[in-house]
């Protein structure tokens, strides 16, 4: 998969999670302070990507992701 | 089609989000014909619940178990607004991360406490509320984990308090039955990755150990936990008391 379709599959899943609107997701956006996710929805969202994915994450590789471009540069270099 | 639920009142206590093995258990439980009624911990917890629940007609009410009033006024609650009941699924366990990380050796009195409190009280508390507003012939069921019979690694305090858990069941099935006629079980699941069992350390190694066991390699989902828990609720399982049922693909073999 290249970055492109990793970032608009996981700006849809932040989307729908969020409930923001998809246009203002860009890859900059930081989990906690943008989009005030408490532990709870990092943990969601860690599980959604997850399964979107197929792809397992370790707790102490998903402490490390605060943007969505972190998010997404994971998925795509573990995929 | 007529389900094995049809007509019965269903209270099922701790649906988080989509992956948890209580909302596996709504789902079965509705296929059959029930009326489920959900409870939730706190407005935080009630958030996704809405957002899951939008476009369905399903009743809810806060309810956290760390205290008896709160679980006393919530059945009140309940029976006011639908009489009496004829089921109750509890799925709520906690432990602090510093307890369930440690080892239990290095468990300390107020972490104990906490996790045998909202764990394995809470089943009691519960089901002393309920069975009061619950019919003749009803039915109980927790979730408990193979890790209250084996030293699972990691789950360390957890299976302290999901073997209190497991006795209760026996009790209870004991004194609730002769009392109201009431079955009380539990259902064993395998490992699902869930977002309880994220507080467990290294839960990825613990649910591809516990897929390795599995009998045919995959290891079960909510709704497979569910369509038991369905079974149990039904007057199908007249007759099944004080057990604890494995839905685990057969992890239980090997373990």
């Amino acid at each position: 998969m290249t970055k492109d379709e990793v970032f608009n599959r996981v700006a849809d899943m932040i989307s729908d999670q969020f409930e923001v609107d998809r246009s203002k997701i860009t890859g900059d956006l930081n989990f906690k302070s943008d989009l005030d996710a408490d532990s709870i929805d990092f943990v969601e969202f860690v599980l959604n990507l997850e399964s979107e994915f197929g792809a397992t994450i370790d707790d102490e590789d998903a402490e490390k992701l605060n943007t969505v471009n972190e998010a997404v540069d994971y998925i795509v270099s573990h995929s | 089609m007529a389900g094995i639920l049809d007509g019965k009142k269903i209270v099922i206590m701790g649906v988080a989000n989509k992956k948890s093995i209580a909302w596996g258990c709504a789902q079965a439980l509705m296929d059959q014909g029930a009326e489920i009624i959900l409870t939730y911990q706190n407005e935080r917890m009630k958030r996704s619940l809405d957002k899951m629940l939008a476009d369905v007609d399903v009743k809810m009410f806060e309810c956290d178990v760390a205290e008896d009033a709160n679980v006393e006024k919530t059945f009140n609650e309940i029976h006011n607004a639908v009489g009496n009941i004829d089921g109750l699924i509890h799925a709520i366990a906690f432990a602090d991360k510093d307890t369930l990380e440690g080892g239990v050796k290095n468990v300390k009195k107020d972490g104990f406490n906490l996790a045998q409190d909202i764990s394995a009280y809470s089943f009691i508390s519960v089901s002393r509320y309920a069975s009061a507003i619950m019919n003749r012939g009803g039915s109980i069921t927790t979730l408990t984990y193979i890790g209250a019979v084996r030293a699972i690694p990691n789950y360390n305090m957890m299976g302290v308090a999901k073997a209190a858990l497991e006795a209760e069941v026996r009790y209870l099935a004991a004194e609730l039955g002769k009392e109201s006629d009431i079955r009380v079980n539990a259902i064993s699941a395998g490992a699902i990755k869930t977002l309880a069992v994220t507080g467990i350390k290294h839960h990825g190694d613990l649910l591809k150990m516990s897929e390795g066991f599995t009998v045919n390699g995959k290891s079960v989902t909510p709704m497979d936990v569910g369509k038991s828990a369905a079974f149990l609720m039904s007057d199908l399982a007249s007759g099944v008391t004080g057990d604890i049922i494995y839905v685990d693909n057969g992890v239980h073999l090997i373990v």
